[in-house]
């Protein structure tokens, strides 16, 4: 039998010989061009690594192509980024040149660098996924084909991170990100007793509505649904294959902007709701990316240098997003959810 | 092999950035799953719905997770996708890579799955895509013999990640790879074998950049800082002056607590130690001339999750800070880790992440509970109403 529990491979075997020996000791590091990241450590050694935006799902043969790459330039080693890009690792400066020559002869992006747009971190969606409203890998291939230029170049007021949800999961955890792309479905559960009956432990179901809209019913030995209640997140659907709530005509997308991870300048923050719905127009959602691309235009145009867009956003003021950009504001963007309060205005301090 | 046509999908092989879709036709041209799963996916794009049922339970000999069962909703249709299972492999700490074990992967995936892979998944495995419940065994096998193991998925301890740390990174206050590596392999039973009443992920981040996102999608975050003063290099200034560089408007103005002053006379910056809060800002504009103390280690937090159920959630400040030491194998770090667990296995309900259990029950208890002590860097703010729950040992009766 094979061995269990050996976790993963060594991370030490995996280094290249210049991050070996320079391991703990970088001293600093620049930006000479856009993909291009130039680490110089305490003793001198310098590291360039060759930033490459990749679209995730890929074949075995796009991964040993970057392998060829690698062995080529980088004496056989890569790494991954927290982005899903690739970076080439390189510690002898005279390969960089005839290494970017050939990314762009393979038509390999090299970029996502200081204030740029990086790869867009995302879910499986339609390819892989049982629970998704919306496809993950089209839409990320829509935008990142229209934001192209914020890429390969370094020229947006600050660094910019999508992340794309295909259902309230999040499995990309895209909720603290510049713009957030979130499947979301507005139509209640349709209840197929049978399968409830079948494979679902009913308190459990009942007890993951987070509104308590699902109640047991004895008599069919199934559950019934307070549809009033009901705001269509889709956790009964994961506890129980009976409780369908994939809906092709309703399903589709919600935008939020200005949130973001890092610690940099100001706290952490969630991404809010700006439009609670594009359509799913596959295969290019025309809608979802014309909106993502007026978002960042008015953030390009307004901001000042260095302003991520939640901190351009709350400068200015949110009423100030919506008169800037256009998008209209309604009841659905005001939170009615269990947290609401902290977000309703208690000053009289406002821009008209 | 793939005859039929695909003219929905055709349209994303349009436009410069990589197309996913003809990374799926160049695996379909070998590999009968991956064609099927091609003209699925141009069925979902006429459908506009996703066509898998809903859940599968399959697994591997030893291991309670680590593969997601997937099968079509269309088998008839569709028949190389009547089984399309998902195996997740534990990536290396900061997802380095050499290209032999790179190449091994590929060769077992050609050989046992539809040569789709995901490099990564958002927790930070490996995700080998669609393969065959009676290949997973030996697909297994394979992997394990090669240095590989299965990553975490259910209600356990989720594949642990790590931003690139000391590996490449100045800023990282502690050896993220080799924390994220010993843990990993320290907790193999709570990975391997769900036991838990949700999941519950980690991620360490070397610094409050935060490059893994740990803070809005790990349950304990661990984020690198120090507690001494940033170390400021004056000739290095100097040189961001010459080079242009606004550092009163680009770097003092924007410090959260108005920390640095800048000489113009002199060129001289200078920071008010016990007033930085040490967000990295000034560091990021000028790695060059400053870098961060000391005397170093990691903020706890924990809590973090996204929207489903009670609202997505960001970590808590827990340890304000901690000496993660490679020399007592990071001792103090397992015991933390123990300790909530051991708390949460017995308050939190099923389906209950860490943070909700913790939200539900009371952070004041919780921390009694666990005997953490309370200190002012947990809060913005205290509480602005007097609703004490006494515990009653405290008052004289």
């Amino acid at each position: 039998m094979a061995k269990i529990d050996i976790g993963p491979p060594h991370f030490k075997d995996m280094l290249p010989p210049v991050i070996k020996e320079n391991y703990g000791k970088w001293k600093y590091h620049e930006i000479p061009r856009p993909g291009v990241l130039k680490h110089v450590s305490e003793d001198g050694a310098v590291l360039y690594s060759v930033r490459v935006g990749s679209p995730r799902l890929v074949s075995i043969d796009f991964v040993r192509e970057l392998c060829d790459i690698a062995d080529k330039y980088c004496d056989g080693y890569l790494r991954f980024t927290s982005r899903n890009n690739v970076e080439f690792l390189v510690g002898d400066e005279s390969k960089l040149e005839p290494l970017l020559a050939e990314l762009a002869e393979r038509g390999l992006p090299v970029g996502g660098t200081g204030p740029s747009i990086s790869n867009i971190v995302h879910t499986q969606g339609w390819v892989h996924c049982h629970t998704p409203a919306t496809d993950s890998s089209g839409i990320v291939k829509a935008i990142m084909d229209d934001l192209y230029e914020y890429f390969g170049s370094m020229k947006l007021p600050a660094k910019l991170r999508i992340g794309l949800a295909c259902c309230l999961n999040m499995c990309g955890a895209a909720h603290c990100s510049d713009i957030a792309i979130v499947g979301v479905h507005r139509t209640p559960p349709r209840i197929d007793h049978e399968k409830v009956q079948k494979g679902t432990e009913i308190p459990s179901l009942v007890a993951s509505c987070p509104t308590g809209a699902i109640r047991p019913n004895p008599k069919t030995k199934s559950v019934v649904v307070n549809e009033e209640k009901c705001m269509y997140c889709g956790n009964c659907y994961t506890m129980s294959p009976g409780m369908e709530i994939l809906d092709p005509k309703n399903d589709g997308c919600a935008i939020l902007v200005g949130g973001k991870t890092s610690n940099a300048r100001t706290a952490p923050s969630f991404s809010r709701m700006v439009i609670p719905f594009l359509p799913n127009n596959a295969p290019r959602w025309p809608e979802v990316t014309e909106a993502v691309r007026k978002i960042v235009d008015v953030w390009v145009k307004n901001a000042r240098q260095g302003e991520r867009m939640g901190e351009w956003i709350e400068r200015i003021g949110w009423e100030k997003f919506f008169s800037l950009t256009g998008i209209p504001f309604s009841e659905k963007l005001i939170d009615d959810y269990i947290f609401s309060r902290e977000t309703f205005r208690t000053a009289a301090t406002f821009k008209f | 092999m793939t005859e039929k046509k695909t003219p929905l999908l055709d349209e994303l092989e349009k436009g410069p950035w990589p197309s996913f879709v003809t990374e799926m036709k160049r695996a379909a041209e070998k590999n009968p799953m991956a064609a099927d799963l091609l003209l699925q996916l141009e069925r979902s794009y006429k459908d506009r719905k996703g066509h898998w049922k809903h859940g599968g339970i399959v697994g591997v000999r030893g291991y309670g997770g680590g593969v997601i069962g997937r099968y079509s909703d269309l088998p008839e249709e569709f028949p190389n996708l009547a089984e399309f299972h998902t195996m997740r492999i534990n990536q290396p700490s900061g997802w380095f890579y050499n290209t032999k074990a790179l190449r091994t992967i590929c060769d077992i995936w050609e050989k046992y799955g539809s040569g789709l892979t995901n490099f990564h998944g958002s927790t930070g495995d490996i995700i080998m895509l669609g393969t065959k419940t009676e290949n997973l065994q030996p697909a297994f096998d394979e992997f394990s013999e090669a240095g590989f193991d299965l990553g975490g998925s259910g209600s356990d301890l989720r594949t642990p990640s790590c931003c690139v740390g000391p590996a490449r990174c100045e800023y990282a206050c502690y050896d993220t790879l080799d924390v994220c590596h010993n843990i990993t392999n320290t907790f193999q039973d709570e990975i391997h074998r769900p036991m838990w009443p949700y999941k519950f992920k980690i991620k360490f981040s070397g610094c409050a950049n935060d490059c893994t996102a740990s803070i809005a999608r790990s349950d304990c975050s661990v984020i690198g800082t120090w507690r001494d003063s940033i170390k400021i290099d004056q000739d290095a200034v100097k040189e961001y002056v010459a080079q242009g560089l606004n550092i009163q408007e680009l770097v003092c103005d924007k410090c959260p607590t108005r920390a640095l002053k800048f000489n113009h006379e002199t060129k001289e910056l200078t920071v008010i130690a016990e007033d930085c809060s040490r967000c990295m800002h000034c560091i990021n504009v000028m790695p060059k001339a400053i870098r961060p103390g000391q005397e170093k280690g990691a903020t706890i937090l924990l809590g973090g999750k996204s929207t489903i159920v009670l609202s997505a959630f960001m970590s808590w400040v827990i340890v304000p800070f901690m000496k993660l030491e490679k020399e007592n194998d990071y001792a103090e770090l397992k015991e933390f880790l123990n300790k909530i667990w051991e708390w949460w296995d017995e308050n939190g309900k099923t389906r209950e992440r860490l943070g909700e259990t913790i939200y539900r029950v009371g952070m004041s208890k919780f921390l009694r509970d666990v005997g953490l002590p309370a200190v002012p860097q947990m809060v913005f703010r205290p509480r602005a109403n007097p609703y004490v729950f006494w515990p009653q040992e405290e008052i004289e009766k």
